[in-house]
């Protein structure tokens, strides 16, 4: 028999769920909402690929010169190829081999 | 019918890539939560009910006897508060879908799948269905490897050493090259990486995501709207 789930587990995990479940859905509902044209058109357009950036600008800086090395890499193999695995596998060997000198 | 099927497949098979990594983490997640004492139904629980990898991983950090549910409410709200951005970049994606499709597809949303479907729409073959491929794909890739770690201790100790923690930035870095627009990208990305990288260095948690991407998306609005006509691609002014 499992083990049942502790009351409190079930809250703290379900509002946590809640929480996140309300971003998710609220912010699909809202740019609903969002002007379709002009200035505010141009930005939500541009967010995707903002956002994406953001995500990789700070752990690329956190890794020196081999960082941008690796991503300038990734990047080149992304273009050419078409394939993420393959890019993503070059990027990560540039940092293996940084990590291994470095030791 | 046929449609939907095969863009699910396609999205799943198109995250295979990171959910290689996802798994590899959640088997790290697995063993921390093996340490605090959780059961495999806390843990799958969790992962069915909030599955956002750097959330969970907080959660579990607050993990005691004594649960501080508020505290971890909160921790959860600022680290998620990106999802409302990514909710937000969806709406083109879903567009005609109906309410009860976007409430099932958007609970799956994770970096991963959105970032790969981002890429995607780019080429003009992504769906909700290839979104959601993706996230049910990724949901049992990041379950799996919880279980080995909680069950059977951690896949990889640790994967840093096999640079495996680089494996999100580099599928990522593959998939904004995929999101570039040309010119007109230069200084909403310059803006948003710079703000990112500053957030990073004085903000805890995830700050850095949204106010990255909002400040990219803010440069974006100064731009004058061009005329129509541009590439054939429709006047950013609606005309």
């Amino acid at each position: 028999m499992p083990a049942a789930i502790e009351t409190q587990v079930l809250v703290a995990v379900g509002l946590a769920a809640v929480v996140t479940y309300a971003l998710r859905l609220g912010g699909l509902l809202l740019a609903a909402r969002f002007p379709r044209a002009g200035r505010f058109r141009q930005g939500m357009d541009a967010l995707p690929g903002a956002l994406l950036f953001s995500l990789v600008v700070p752990s690329i800086v956190s890794e020196g010169i081999w960082g941008v090395v690796a991503t300038a890499l990734t990047a080149i193999v992304a273009l050419r190829s078409r394939n993420t695995l393959a890019a993503m596998l070059s990027g990560m060997l540039v940092i293996f081999i940084a990590r291994k000198l470095g030791q | 019918m046929k449609d939907r099927k095969s863009d699910f497949l396609r999205g799943a098979r198109a995250n295979v890539p990171v959910a290689a990594s996802a798994m590899a983490y959640g088997s790290v997640l697995g063993v921390l939560a093996s340490q605090k004492g959780l059961s495999w139904l806390d843990m799958m629980y969790m992962n069915s009910a909030v599955f956002a990898g750097a959330a969970q991983f907080v959660m579990v950090d607050m993990w005691s006897g004594h649960l501080p549910i508020l505290e971890m409410a909160l921790a959860v709200l600022v680290i998620n508060l990106r999802y409302l951005l990514i909710g937000a970049s969806l709406e083109p994606l879903f567009a005609g879908r109906g309410f009860l499709h976007k409430m099932c597809v958007m609970h799956l949303v994770a970096d991963e799948n959105w970032a790969v479907t981002m890429s995607e729409q780019r080429r003009g073959r992504a769906t909700t269905w290839f979104l959601f491929g993706g996230g049910v794909f990724l949901y049992l890739a990041w379950s799996s490897g919880t279980l080995v770690g909680l069950l059977g201790g951690g896949l990889i100790k640790r994967p840093e050493v096999y640079a495996l923690d680089f494996a999100f930035t580099a599928v990522f870095s593959a998939l904004a090259v995929g999101l570039w627009r040309g010119k007109k990208d230069i200084l909403p990305w310059i803006v948003a990486g710079g703000a990112a990288y500053l957030a990073h260095e004085s903000l805890p948690g995830k700050w850095y995501i949204v106010v990255g991407g909002l400040a990219g998306a803010i440069a974006a609005m100064s731009r004058p709207c061009e005329p129509a006509g541009d590439k054939g691609e429709k006047d950013a002014c609606g005309n």
